[in-house]
């Protein structure tokens, strides 16, 4: 069984029952050795929940039982025509299904959530429709993703796709193994590896994705504030508890990365985050994104994670990026392909 | 008037000895940090001071890579070496390796390519690391290339699943000193830019003893059959940084190793790196 079958199930299961809430009522959130609350442990930020609401549910925040049913119902057809095109390829290997275009990641790296009996409708919860706001007039935009190159100038501040292969510069960010596509900050769940650890001690939170291996060191009390000249991939984080909340404070972002959605360059953005423990199996984590530069109005978003009873790997993308020479010298031999008069 | 002379620079002498010696009892006696169970608390941003990064054995200062260009900005530094007993107990393949390695030693290093350095260069590299402690674990935070470790303390289940490039840590306490075990480490990472090596099966035990409150004596024994014929230790101090605004900054050195690594499929005439 794998990972997607068995949230499935879960979820199935969970249904034919009485309605669960997601956080336990009386939860009493455990502490630290200094009394803080204890948000340590791996946690796993997967979701099929989409982070935009679809307009068809207004300012809904949260799914109804049918629409959940028909949710289930919808992402079971998906995992089955999933199988059957496996199946299909088990059988016979060459068969090209409709787009003759084999993907590049199979059922098997996929990670999904359960749905639960509180489902968001969108992870985003402001503005109230769920929706991402007017971007303020003249943001930049910059679109990637695993098809075709975009051409577009440098610097690329996305992750996963490319403007050209020119030179690594040309590629995502994760494709050069500089940030992780889902590690952020804020962490946005994606495909797989939706995983960090956050380790804490009296003066100090670390939030460490899987993705790139990236400690996150959170500065606790009245550390001096970072030089406005020192800029940062992750931005430089200040934190505080606010009752059983952590709440992290991120800038001095260097702007090689966009604020959101395909938008904006984050040098102005201020990253509030907030992580609240709700069960013992679950943190609620909370970002707002604040980037006049980019947006006409704050973004907040929701996303729970879930207690992982494992431990992070290490995501050695850099040592192993095997996929740059290959993106590169690939580009090159058909440039030297075409000038020799053959066909690209 | 000789003999006056004489007996003045013996008091002085005696003077600046002692307060050389009461100045490091003082820093020796300094309290150590503890945490609310009575462990000692290694938590801070710590740092070697140490050239063994360039050769972990006693050197002499040397050239460096492209001095035309360079000059002596490249030159390497003069090391008395943090191996106790001066040298490494190399077999005959393990030498000769490390020989092989020396001779392209800057092209060849793992860390001109900015991979992770393992266990124990990271501990004596020229950037500082941040050491979180909680009760369960201990992370080690490296600003060089955001090489990171988690130290499991006192759960022994916890084994090495897959080798990695900063390995996995096991530790316990014994007193005051932190004992680690380190095993499942690639064999790719080296011990400094000298060439010296090691394989797949080397397993460390590092030990972490807070001397006062402010540094800690490292250890670190290697053992590895397939390299070493004995097991051999290195040992040197760890100062924290005192400075109230000193924090990890990021050394994501991905990005400055990229035409080192793919300048060669490099379009002709594109220009490194993107628009200031």
């Amino acid at each position: 069984m794998n990972l997607k079958k068995l949230f499935i199930f879960s979820t199935l299961t969970a249904l034919s029952g009485a309605v669960v809430a997601q956080s336990d009522a009386g939860y009493e959130v455990p502490k630290t050795e200094y009394g803080q609350p204890d948000l340590q442990g791996v946690w796993n930020f997967s979701s099929n929940t989409p982070m935009q609401r679809p307009q068809k549910y207004g300012n809904q925040e949260f799914l109804t039982r049918e629409q959940v049913e028909e949710a289930i119902a919808a992402q079971q057809a998906r995992a089955d025509a999933a199988d059957a095109l496996a199946a299909k390829r088990v059988i016979n290997p060459d068969a090209p299904d409709a787009t003759d275009n084999p993907g590049g990641y199979n059922d098997f790296w996929l990670e999904v959530r359960g749905l639960g009996d509180t489902v968001r409708s969108s992870h985003i919860v402001y503005p109230l429709d769920g929706r991402v706001p007017t971007a303020v007039e003249g943001a930049q935009r910059q679109y990637g993703g695993l098809g075709p190159d975009i051409p577009s100038t440098r610097p690329v501040r996305y992750v996963v796709g490319g403007i050209a292969k020119e030179g690594p510069e040309d590629r995502g960010l994760s494709e050069r193994c500089i940030v992780g596509f889902n590690s952020g900050p804020p962490f946005l769940p994606s495909l797989y590896n939706n995983n960090l650890q956050i380790v804490q001690n009296q003066d100090t939170a670390v939030i460490m994705t899987e993705m790139i291996h990236d400690a996150r060191i959170v500065q606790l009390g009245d550390k001096p504030e970072l030089d406005e000249n020192i800029t940062l991939w992750s931005g430089d984080s200040r934190g505080y508890y606010e009752g059983d909340t952590l709440v992290v404070v991120t800038k001095n972002f260097n702007g090689l990365r966009q604020t959101f959605n395909s938008t904006g360059s984050n040098e102005d953005m201020v990253l509030t985050e907030k992580f609240t423990r709700t069960a013992f199996d679950n943190v609620d984590y909370e970002f707002t994104i604040d980037d006049p530069s980019t947006f006409t109005d704050k973004i907040t978003a929701i996303v729970p994670m879930t207690k992982l009873a494992g431990q992070i790997y290490e995501y050695a993308c850099h040592e192993g990026n095997y996929g740059m020479v290959n993106i590169l010298r690939g580009e090159r031999m058909e440039e030297q392909r075409a000038a020799e008069g053959g066909s690209r | 008037m000789k003999t006056i002379f004489t007996k003045i620079l013996t008091t002085s002498f005696l003077i600046m000895a002692t307060g050389f010696v009461s100045l490091q009892a003082a820093a020796q006696s300094g309290e150590i940090a503890r945490t609310p169970s009575g462990k000692p608390d290694l938590s801070g941003i710590w740092q070697a001071m140490t050239t063994a990064h360039y050769n972990v054995e006693p050197h002499a200062a040397s050239y460096g890579p492209h001095p035309r260009q360079m000059g002596a900005a490249s030159a390497l530094p003069a090391s008395i070496g943090i191996i106790e007993g001066g040298s490494i107990p190399y077999n005959e393949q393990g030498r000769r390796q490390r020989d092989l390695n020396k001779a392209d030693a800057h092209n060849l290093d793992p860390l001109t390519k900015c991979y992770m350095p393992g266990v124990p260069r990271a501990n004596y590299l020229p950037f500082p690391f941040q050491i979180v402690q909680s009760t369960d674990v201990v992370l080690v935070a490296y600003e060089y290339a955001e090489s990171n470790r988690i130290v499991y303390v006192d759960q022994p289940e916890l084994e090495s699943q897959v080798d990695a490039w900063m390995g996995h840590s096991n530790a316990h306490w014994e007193g005051d000193t932190l004992v680690v075990r380190v095993s499942g480490q690639m064999e790719n990472t080296w011990f400094d830019r000298a060439g010296n090596h090691h394989s797949y099966q080397m397993v460390v035990e590092e030990r972490w003893t807070p001397m006062g409150a402010n540094h800690i004596q490292y250890e670190a024994t290697m053992t590895d059959p397939n390299t070493f014929t004995a097991p051999w230790t290195v040992s040197f101090p760890i100062y924290r940084h005192l400075d109230e605004s000193m924090q990890i900054l990021e050394f994501k050195c991905a990005e400055f190793s990229e035409e080192f690594l793919y300048g060669e499929f490099r379009k002709e005439g594109t220009p490194i790196g993107v628009p200031e």
